[in-house]
């Protein structure tokens, strides 16, 4: 067995510091190493999304990542999107649209869904559907999902222009 | 997981140098998006992982000669990002960030989709008729390589022990020229391409084709550059005799498989349908009237 | 046991019918909640499975000595660890399931009968120490012709899986052993009478594949078991007493030393009512005293755990000119996997029941196949005979020149009517739901060239069942709801808006939770479509008995007769004033003791559901690429208590119908091991291939609930593949027989025109 990296990163904002032998994934890290479960593994090999978080600000699916690429890198997860037990209008909106049935793909989606309103705050229904492609539901079909974050875009629209 | 090491090399000396050490159990990494894959499944078990991301010139885009120059670990997504890059290769970048979803898109890189050399890559097909070409850097120094030149058979390259691809670089660009790059999948998303056509024009001020360029992928082990197909359009402004030659040549060119995304018959018609679309699109890109 | 005949006025529904946030929705949308893999005990050991490369072997010998002197591995078993069970029939999900095959199934005994089964297992102390283990045990097979397909698995020369397998239902019983565990009809009138006054007649085959539930979280549960033999498991599960009494039975161990405390659940489909993992890792764990948890990875996932049957299904049909369907013959063949048990009956019972027929003859084979066992499927049975059924009603109409939608409404089930699977029809709502249909805009939207509709039908029966609910008030007034169904859809928050209805109580104030199986009575598993139904009855029956016992001692403290107080808004009212129920809460000392109620029930009186669904396709006709333009579905709920989470069942269903339909399908290659065991090349949908899903509630209350409620989560998948196969089958003006509707094949019917 080979030996283990030490890695400092920032996760959600707070620096960590963990151990990681080199062919570990990300998700696995942040699961066992940093108690983060909300992070899922649907398939492992990175076609599910329920793995979802950003790197740098870019979103990627923690399973294609080497817990080792994480050395001085900023990483935010489900658990950061909500700030000091606010939730964040895409989690508010998913509650009132029902956009979850069991919930377990909710925490990639809402992780994609916030890093598209982040790059394009005003997503037609087939760009946000082409964009969340990668994030598989199959309790929802998908309708109320979309609805939930069309909805909140136009509401942090509406915020940013107040 | 295996007995694998990792290093994270900040030049490309140090890189070649430990990739060369490792040899066969040495694997280089850009965005993982293949390599974590295999690495979960136990399709490789490499003894070192050699990541390529923090050497200088390894990410970023520039403009050079008239063209451009692609770090080879260079994102889809900065990629996609890049408005200069995608005004003048529009078929290129869409090819590019067609691989797997927005995450993949996060990390994936195009010399990564090259190097898999899976006949199927998204990239390689706009690349190839692109006319780009790779800086393949090793022990032995640097050497330029056309991209259809790097994939030899499914998952085997041209590349020698320790040797890395360090860049991608597209040529100047004639003045109405355009392309175009389509794949068929069974979704709208996610799936590895059944077909791929990519496909390259430059016409003359009264829009007939003067130079194309035609590359099918996942219609053979590696990807086809259909020299008949391009023949077939140039001197036409792509009118329905030129577009059936082409649909044709694409089809008699075509060696594929019957496998789980396809079959050999399915295969074949969908290369001279999307060879069409394709120059359709890249007709129109270049200026040519619809 | 009697129903209840105690139903709320419904005109003044409060919270029912409403759409309030659901009560476990803040941890879920944070990533709080904690699923079966989420869990870590101290010193939790990481178990592994050993699968068979091979669909079909015997096993000659197991050798895991090098395995269990590997540092780190603390435990190894394999089914010489569990007892040998002779062959019995237990309740599960909504169908009886043979003890020995289930055990059987979690760890092989002398023969393989699929690639992926479990051979043996370790538990060590790291994940990468537990796969080195898994390399370390040597197993020699001897490999056996294996058989993948239901019909050459019918064949008479067909390699036989097992040796006792005399085929059930048909007299005389055969001589020799086969691949048909069963054979069953169902025949009603004379069909050849039938057929003689039909004018027209359809005849086609009909194929599916074989699909899986496709839930994105993986089969995950933690066993621990203590050195005094207690046993803990956590499980996602659809059904934390089911795998309870199947460990119980699996390991003979007495259900008392078991306690199964449900973790939350990444969908189930059904696919989670049965055990995989629970015994093996329960196994491990008492071999060490340690816990150890089992998570499957994907692979492992599409490999050994059920899929539902690929099917073949042929059907024969006739009307008379005015409509009237007078004969239907079918011949049902699913396939079981490696043990018997496919869905064939339910396939049989639901497959005419949309429908008035007077003469049919139905026969359906149940055949084993070197594959992994079926698990139940939404519906189980039911979307692949609707396929085949819908089709053809949809066929004969083009036949006769008239409107599918009209010639279903000539055909459909009322009120009264004989079902074809035995039932009179009481409160059924097919007619509405396909009322609902034509009225809506989707059925006059104009469709352009390649473009097609088709609409689709289907049924499902729905089940009550035994249920406990446990309903609590606490001091300050609000309350506690326990239940013992997993929530895989939404049902707490019907749970919780079911007691806060009877109480009067906002929906705030009504916690719901899912209890493990030593805090709450029975309960049979979610699913079945029952939980609504059958826990809300019992939910609703607790909570009645507290408001009954609330104005008992409202009297008692106004000195005055029981018959004199009121319940209203939460309050006891008499001529002598109010009582909040805050405040005889507070009182519960002084009056009798705490408040609240447990009931047990076998909730009887389900009401069936019938779903009509509407879709339009675009397909391209060089390409044969399929593009879903417009989906609407309509479905009888009975009363949707909590309208969003019943739309999301209906928009569910449909969707996963629609995937069936379309690219869904397990590949088997030549040496019987499955092409495609992930997500990348087993093709569910994703968010961009589907348009928006209009889910149309038909309300149509069963009086046997006491808010009318009919279960809703199964009925969604059945009419889909009809509905697509048929608007293919429009769009181009083919027939499509096959599923599933591949570019390939659709390429292949239009060149073939």
């Amino acid at each position: 067995m080979s030996r283990r990296h030490q890695i400092s990163a920032t996760v959600n904002g707070d620096p960590v510091e963990f151990l990681a032998e080199p062919g570990t994934t990300l998700l696995n890290a942040l699961r066992d190493e940093l108690g983060l479960t909300g992070s899922k593994e649907g398939c492992g090999s990175g076609d599910c999304g329920a793995c979802s978080v950003t790197l740098d600000g870019r979103l990627v699916c923690s399973c294609l990542v080497l817990a080792v690429e994480a050395e001085g890198r900023r990483i935010a997860t489900i658990e950061g999107m909500a700030e000091n037990g606010v939730l964040h209008p895409l989690q508010q909106k998913f509650l009132e649209h029902a956009a979850l049935q069991c919930g377990f793909c909710t925490p990639g989606l809402l992780v994609a869904a916030k890093a598209l309103l982040e790059t394009n705050p005003n997503p037609t229904e087939t760009e946000a559907r082409y964009w969340l492609a990668g994030n598989l539901c199959r309790c929802t079909g998908y309708d109320k999902i979309i609805r939930a974050v069309m909805d909140a875009a136009a509401d942090m629209r509406q915020e940013k222009a107040a | 997981m295996s007995a694998v090491d990792y290093v994270a090399p900040t030049s490309a000396e140090a890189a070649a140098k430990a990739l060369a050490a490792a040899g066969s159990g040495g694997r280089a990494l850009s965005g993982g998006t293949d390599l974590l894959v295999q690495l979960g499944s136990g399709r490789v078990k490499p003894t070192l992982i050699v990541d390529l991301k923090n050497i200088p010139g390894q990410i970023g885009i520039r403009e050079a000669a008239g063209g451009f120059v692609i770090g080879a670990s260079t994102s889809g997504a900065a990629i996609g990002e890049h408005k200069a890059l995608a005004k003048a290769w529009p078929g290129v970048v869409e090819a590019t960030n067609l691989i797997g979803s927005t995450q993949v898109q996060g990390r994936a890189s195009m010399a990564g989709n090259l190097c898999n050399a899976s006949p199927a890559a998204d990239s390689v097909p706009a690349l190839v008729a692109a006319r780009a070409v790779c800086v393949v850097v090793g022990p032995n120094g640097s050497r330029t390589v056309p991209v259809e030149a790097v994939a030899t058979a499914p998952g085997k390259t041209s590349l020698a022990g320790g040797e890395f691809i360090s860049e991608i670089r597209l040529p100047a660009r004639p003045a109405r020229s355009g392309d175009a790059y389509l794949r068929l999948i069974p979704r709208t998303e996610m799936d590895i391409a059944v077909v791929g056509a990519g496909v390259n024009l430059t016409l003359d001020a009264d829009g007939v084709i003067t130079d194309a360029r035609v590359a099918l992928g996942a219609v053979a082990p590696t990807v086809l550059v259909v020299e008949a197909a391009a023949a077939a359009i140039v001197g036409s402004k792509l009118d329905d005799a030129a577009l059936e030659r082409l649909d044709a040549a694409a089809r008699a060119a075509c060696k594929p498989i019957s496998d789980k995304r396809g079959t050999t018959d399915y295969r074949t018609k969908i290369a001279g349908v999307l060879a069409r679309r394709a120059a359709g699109i890249a007709y129109q890109r270049a200026g040519g009237a619809a | 046991m009697s129903d209840v005949l105690d139903r709320p006025a419904e005109a003044s529904f409060k919270v029912v019918g409403t759409r309030p946030v659901r009560p476990d929705g803040a941890d879920k949308v944070t990533g709080k909640a904690a699923y079966g893999a989420d869990l870590m005990l101290p010193g939790q050991l990481t178990g592994l499975i050993l699968r068979s490369p091979h669909p079909h072997a015997r096993i000659v010998s197991i050798d895991t000595k090098r395995a269990r002197a590997l540092p780190g591995v603390k435990a190894v078993v394999t089914a010489a660890d569990f007892p040998n069970l002779a062959s019995e029939e237990v309740a599960g999900g909504e169908a009886a399931a043979n003890l020995r095959d289930i055990s059987l199934n979690c760890l092989a005994r002398d023969v393989v009968l699929y690639d992926g089964h479990a051979v043996a297992a370790v538990a060590a102390t790291t994940a990468s120490i537990a796969a080195t283990a898994l390399d370390l045990i040597e197993v020699r097979y001897e490999v056996l012709p294996h058989v993948i397909d239901v019909e050459a698995a019918m064949a008479g020369d067909a390699p036989v899986l097992h040796a006792d397998m005399i085929t059930k239902g048909v007299t005389p019983a055969p001589a020799k052993a086969s691949n048909i565990a069963q054979r069953i009809d169902m025949k009603r009138g004379d069909l050849a009478a039938g057929f003689a006054e039909a004018d027209v007649v359809v005849e086609r085959r009909y194929e599916t594949a074989a699909v899986h539930q496709g839930y994105i979280e993986p089969h995950a549960c933690v066993a621990s078991v203590s050195a005094d033999g207690q046993c803990h498991v956590w499980a996602s599960s659809q059904g934390h007493f089911n795998v309870r009494t199947l460990c119980a039975k699996i390991l003979g161990l007495e259900i008392s030393d078991i306690r199964v405390t449900p973790a939350e659940i990444g969908g189930g489909f059904g696919g989670k009512t049965t055990v995989y993992l629970e015994p093996v890792a329960l196994a491990l764990s008492r071999q060490c005293g340690a816990p150890v948890r089992m998570v499957m990875t994907r692979d492992e996932v599409f490999r050994a755990s059920g899929p539902t049957s690929a099917a073949v299904v042929e059907v024969k049909m006739g009307a008379k000119r005015d409509g009237s369907i007078v004969a239907a013959q079918l011949v049902l063949k699913y396939q079981a996997g490696a043990f018997p048990g496919s869905p064939v009956h339910p396939g049989l019972m639901t497959a005419l029941a949309c429908y008035n027929i007077p003469n049919f003859d139905m026969v359906g084979y149940d055949v084993v196949t070197n594959t992994p066992k079926t698990a139940a499927y939404r519906a189980p049975g039911a979307p692949i005979a609707a396929f085949a059924v819908e089709s053809a009603v949809s066929e004969l109409a083009e036949k006769l020149g008239v409107d599918p939608i009209d010639l279903r409404l000539k055909n459909a089930v009322h009120d009264g009517d004989l079902a074809a699977y035995g039932p009179t029809f009481k409160n059924i709502g097919f007619v509405e739901t396909l009322e609902a249909i034509r009225d809506h805009p989707h059925s006059k939207a104009p469709l352009g060239p390649n473009q097609g509709r088709g609409v689709s039908a289907g049924f499902w029966f729905n089940i009550g069942g035994e249920s406990t609910a446990s309903v609590q008030i606490n001091d300050d007034g609000s309350a506690v709801v326990a239940t013992g169904n997993p929530d895989i859809g939404g049902s707490r928050a019907s749970m919780a808006m079911m007691a806060a209805e009877v109480l009067g109580l906002p929906i705030e104030k009504v916690r719901p939770i899912v209890a493990d199986t030593a805090s709450i009575g029975y309960s049979m598993l979610t699913g079945g479509s029952r939980t609504t139904f059958a826990t809300g009855m019992a939910v609703t029956q607790a909570a009645q008995k507290i408001v009954a016992d609330l104005k008992r001692r409202a009297a008692q403290l106004w000195e005055i007769g029981v018959d004199d107080v009121q319940w209203a808004d939460a309050r006891a009212v008499s001529v002598n004033g109010e009582f909040t129920l805050a405040e005889l809460a507070a009182k519960s000392g002084e009056t009798g003791g705490p408040l609240g109620a447990q009931v047990s029930l076998n909730a009887q009186g389900a009401g069936p559901g019938f779903g009509v669904h509407l879709c339009d396709v675009e397909v391209d006709p060089e390409t044969g690429h399929v593009t879903v333009l417009r989906y609407t579905a309509a479905q009888d709920v009975g009363r949707a208590i909590h309208p969003a989470y019943v739309e999301g069942q209906v928009q569910g269903g449909a969707v996963q119908g629609i995937g069936w339909a379309l690219n869904e399908e397990y590949i088997f290659n030549r040496e019987g091991k499955m092409d495609n065991p992930g997500f990348l090349d087993y093709r569910v949908p994703v968010a961009s291939d589907l348009p928006m899903i209009d889910a149309i509630l038909v309300e149509v209350p069963n009086p046997r609930h006491p808010f009318g409620a009919k279960g809703v989560g199964e009925v969604g998948i059945v009419p889909p593949l009809g509905a697509v196969a048929n608007a293919v089958s429009a769009a181009i003006a083919v027939r499509m027989t096959s599923l599933p509707l591949s570019p390939p094949k659709i390429r292949a019917a239009i060149d073939g025109r």
